[in-house]
Order: C-alpha cells, then sequence, then structure tokens
C-alpha cells in the first residue's frame, strides 16, 4: 500500500472528530494515505499511527482490554509506532492515573509515557474551560486548548519532554513518538497538532 | 462531524475568568456539547445508590444518572416525582470517576440552579419527572453546566436545542422495560432529517421556512440541521432498553449511545446485564458480539415489563407540545 495508515482507536468517545480532523491534516500537508476506525488487533496491526480519542479512560480502557486490542497497541508501540492520545487517550498511555477525589484508580492502561495523571484535575463539568496555550517545542505559537474534565501530568520522568503548560500543570508530553494532550485538539477548527501528528507518522514510515 | 459552535455567543452561562497568566471561558457551547460528544458510543446508566453507582462504572457505563427512584418505581409510586437527594448526588460523585448526571423536573429553573451548585456534570431536564411548568421549559443558555433534554420527533428536538439544551435523547416510555417507543420515536426523527435534507438539498429555501414555521424553530437551526442531516448535538436513545440486543438494535437506528433506565437495576442480573449492554453498544456492528453479551443475561432475570398500549400515565407527552 503507497502511502500512511492511521487508524482511531473506536471504542467510545469523539473518534469522529479525530478522524476527519487527521483527514483535513493530511489533505493539508499532501499526504499520501488512509485515515480509519479501528476497534479490533487486526485492524491495529496493520497500521502506521494510532490516535486515541477523547472519552471516558475507563470505558476505552476495559472495552479494549477484554477484545486484545490493548495488548497489540502495546506491541505496536514497542515497534516504534506513532501515537496520539488526547485527553482520556493520554491516560490510557500513561504508567499511572489517579483522580483528585477518588484517589487511586485500577483501570487498565497501556504503561508506556512515564508519567502520573491525575485525571478530572481542574474539577468537574462546570470547571471545564477554553483557554489559548502555547506548543512552542512543536512549532505552534497559539493554539485554543479545549480541556473537558481534564488530566494534567503531575509527574514526568526524564525521558519525557513537556510540550506545554497552564500555569504550573502540564498539559501536552511527548516521549520517543508517544504524544499526550489534556485538551482536545479534535474539537478545534486548528490543525496544527494532527499535522505534527500525520509529520511524525510519516517520518517514521 | 457535530458542530461544536452553536449560538448564542453571549448566553449567561458563559463565564470569563482570569487564571494565572490564561484567559480563560468556561460554559461555551464548545465546551457543552463537547462534553456530550466525549459519551459517544457509550452507555448512561440509571442509579439510586453509589453500590448501583460503582456497579455502573465497573461495567463501563460512560456516566451515571442518579434518580431518586428508577422509572419503573417512579410510575408504581404515583405521586410527584422531584429531583434526587443532594447527599446522595454528592456520594455518588465522592466515589465514581465518570460524569455523574441528574434530573430536574421539566420547567423548574431551581431545581436545575440546585443541580448545577451540586456541580453535576449534566442536567437532565426530565419527563420522568413531573413537571414544574408544562408550557415552558428552562431556557438553559443561562447555565454553565450543560443540559440533555429528550425528544419525541424533530420539532421537540430543535425547540429543546434553540433553548440550549447541548445534547438530546429521543424520548420512549420510561420503566416500562419496552423499547418499542424508543424505536418509534428513532425513527420519527430519522425521517423528518431526510425530508428537511432533502428539501435542502433541493434548494427549496421557502419550504424549509415553511418546515420551521411548523416545527416553531428558528429558520437558522432549521437549515443548519437540514445541512447536515441530522441533529447539531450529540443525540442517544432512551426509554423500555432493557436488554444487549435492544441496545445494539437502537444503534443500529443511527443514535450516538444510550441510556439506561429501569432496565439494568430492575433485573436480577444487574452487574451481569450492566457489563453486557455496555459490550452491546460497543460491538453493535459485530452480531456475534452482540450475541456473546446476549447470552451474559438470562432473560428469565428480565425486568418484566409493561405494554405501553394501556398506561395510565405516558411520561413522554409532558412537555412535548411546548
Amino acid at each position: 500500500m503507497t502511502g500512511v495508515n492511521i487508524g482511531i482507536l473506536a471504542v467510545q468517545g469523539d473518534v469522529a472528530e479525530n478522524l476527519s480532523a487527521t483527514r483535513m491534516a493530511m489533505d493539508d500537508l499532501g499526504v499520501e494515505g488512509v485515515v480509519s476506525e479501528v476497534k479490533n488487533p487486526e485492524q491495529i496491526s496493520d497500521l502506521d499511527g494510532l490516535i486515541i480519542p477523547g472519552g471516558e479512560s475507563t470505558v476505552i480502557g476495559t472495552l479494549s482490554l477484554i477484545n486484545g486490542s490493548l495488548k497489540k497497541i502495546k506491541e505496536k508501540i514497542a515497534s516504534g509506532m506513532p501515537v496520539l492520545g488526547t485527553c482520556a487517550g493520554m491516560i490510557l498511555l500513561s504508567k499511572k492515573a489517579k483522580d483528585r477525589i477518588v484517589g487511586n484508580m485500577e483501570q487498565p492502561l497501556l504503561d508506556y509515557l512515564d508519567i502520573t495523571i491525575e485525571r478530572n484535575t481542574f474539577g468537574r463539568q462546570k470547571d471545564s474551560f477554553e483557554a489559548d496555550i502555547q506548543l512552542e517545542k512543536i512549532g505552534v505559537h497559539k493554539f485554543r486548548g479545549i480541556f473537558i474534565r481534564a488530566p494534567s501530568v503531575i509527574e514526568a520522568g526524564k525521558n519525557v519532554e513537556v510540550l506545554s503548560k497552564f500555569n504550573e500543570k502540564i498539559i501536552a508530553v511527548k516521549q520517543g513518538n508517544i504524544i499526550g494532550t489534556s485538551f482536545h485538539p479534535e474539537l478545534t477548527e486548528d490543525l496544527s497538532l494532527h499535522k505534527y501528528f500525520v509529520s511524525l507518522v510519516q517520518k517514521k514510515n | 462531524m457535530i458542530p461544536l459552535s452553536g449560538d448564542l455567543g453571549n448566553a449567561k452561562g458563559i463565564v470569563r475568568e482570569t487564571l494565572g497568566s490564561f484567559e480563560t471561558r468556561r460554559g461555551t457551547s464548545t465546551l457543552k456539547r463537547g462534553f456530550a460528544h466525549m459519551l459517544k458510543n457509550g452507555v448512561v446508566m440509571d442509579v439510586t445508590t453509589v453500590e448501583q453507582a460503582q456497579i455502573a462504572e465497573d461495567a463501563g457505563a460512560v456516566a451515571v444518572m442518579v434518580l431518586d427512584k428508577l422509572p419503573a418505581d417512579v410510575r408504581k409510586a404515583g405521586g410527584v416525582a422531584r429531583t434526587a437527594s443532594i447527599r446522595v448526588i454528592e456520594e455518588i460523585m465522592d466515589s465514581v470517576t465518570i460524569p455523574v448526571m441528574a434530573k430536574c423536573r421539566i420547567g423548574h429553573v431551581y431545581e436545575a440552579r440546585v443541580l448545577g451548585e451540586t456541580d453535576v456534570d449534566m442536567i437532565d431536564e426530565s419527563e420522568v419527572l413531573t413537571p414544574a411548568d408544562e408550557f415552558h421549559h428552562i431556557w438553559k443558555w443561562d447555565f454553565t453546566t450543560p443540559f440533555v433534554n429528550g425528544a419525541r420527533n424533530l420539532g421537540e428536538a430543535l425547540r429543546r436545542i434553540e433553548e440550549g439544551a447541548a445534547m438530546i435523547r429521543t424520548k420512549g416510555e420510561p420503566g416500562t422495560g419496552n423499547v418499542a417507543e424508543a424505536v418509534i420515536h428513532i425513527k420519527n426523527v430519522n425521517t423528518e432529517l431526510r425530508r428537511i435534507k432533502s428539501i435542502y438539498d433541493a434548494g427549496d429555501e421557502q419550504d424549509l421556512v415553511s418546515v420551521a414555521r411548523d416545527l416553531k424553530v428558528s429558520y437558522s437551526l432549521v437549515e443548519e440541521t437540514a445541512s447536515l442531516g441530522r441533529l447539531p448535538v450529540v443525540n442517544f436513545a432512551a426509554g423500555g432498553i432493557s436488554t444487549p440486543a435492544d441496545a445494539a438494535y437502537l444503534m443500529t437506528l443511527g443514535c450516538d449511545g444510550v441510556f439506561v433506565g429501569s432496565g439494568i437495576f430492575k433485573s436480577d442480573d444487574a452487574k451481569e446485564r450492566a457489563q453486557a449492554v455496555v459490550l452491546a453498544t460497543t460491538f453493535w456492528e459485530d452480531p456475534d458480539k452482540v450475541k456473546e453479551a446476549q447470552k451474559m443475561v438470562d432473560e428469565r432475570q428480565s425486568m418484566l415489563g409493561l405494554d405501553t398500549k394501556n398506561l395510565e400515565l405516558r411520561m413522554q407527552e409532558r412537555g412535548s407540545t411546548a
């Protein structure tokens, strides 16, 4: 097959938004390839890049564990496949997640990003907010951050590059080819982050 | 993709604040509708206790809806059904990490305010409770917390969206364990959407204006909906879902997810059933997986259910003409 093969993990959450943002990013960049929804291990094994969307991390994790997708994603990450996780997606990529109120969680995680997550770090839905943030390290000077019951990173290991902060809280990280964000780039019309991810996938390919 | 912008940029529910070095906005349409987008392909379960909420979370529910009584018990008890005890809602909020929703009475602005102050993640202005105002729903743009509303047809759905609802659930007949009404209503909405889409595609603005007049909503909302060929907000199905196959069937009719009311916790195998309904909703496109889910429940444990033709109380009709 020519071009890149990018999948959006389609268990639960805002899958369609990531699908269309990725498609538009590829068109803008003139990158050839396909973007599709993926749900099972067979589909995941063919991918060059994966996006884990926003949604409920407990739901996406539990269901991906049941059908073997989680194991397959782990293998693909180990072989160097780029992954972008937004909000719930970043939680799933992390090594450890706890909730601001409920405390330590036993939820299935991919255990890759060397970070500890605090879920619902800014509070409940009423505290969800929009703000302009910066991602200077990847050349994005201004980006509309949509934070919905968002998590933040409260501890990051040596190999983790911090891409953005909101006041003192870490809201975007990168470790190798894996990117995690607290916010939802797929809910804005700004394609910068999806374009950055597509070019990572293309480079790796 | 469902649009997030919506109307009313100057809504009273929008809060502008400076946090450290950042200018922030809360309660925008993007944040309210965006919250609903995060629930897509999920199951929202009605619960009345902390134990039920934890069973729901463990089973993979995407959110819980807190009630004082399950709809089937509301039906049995009669009298006036009101919003749940705040203490119970708070206990549940402190014990699960998934979003917590609660119902207020139709038109009861202050029950909604109280729920907003309680910090629930979404308010359901619901016909399951006794309406406080049959003629006016809550003006939801005044709230920072998002709302979900029920609808039996396209006009009702669009009127609620125009009032600021960030999410719609097509109504069934709550507490009956009978999915028939939910099926009728989602099909109604789909048929009407197809009709206005064809008018839009034909470029017949005059006909679209008369649709807007018939439905009692603004032309711009009708036009937006017609161009999309679907509701401009996330739409779940609700009412009478009792089995995994019920949930999967409603997903095939094009809804974005399901609410399950009495169907789970009025059954005798709630734990297995909760998991099974989630599995069937996630993998609805795969009949083999839905079969596996259906196998997890025992039909002898399902709630008995009611024939919707001979009901004394038809909850779905509440507030539907307004």
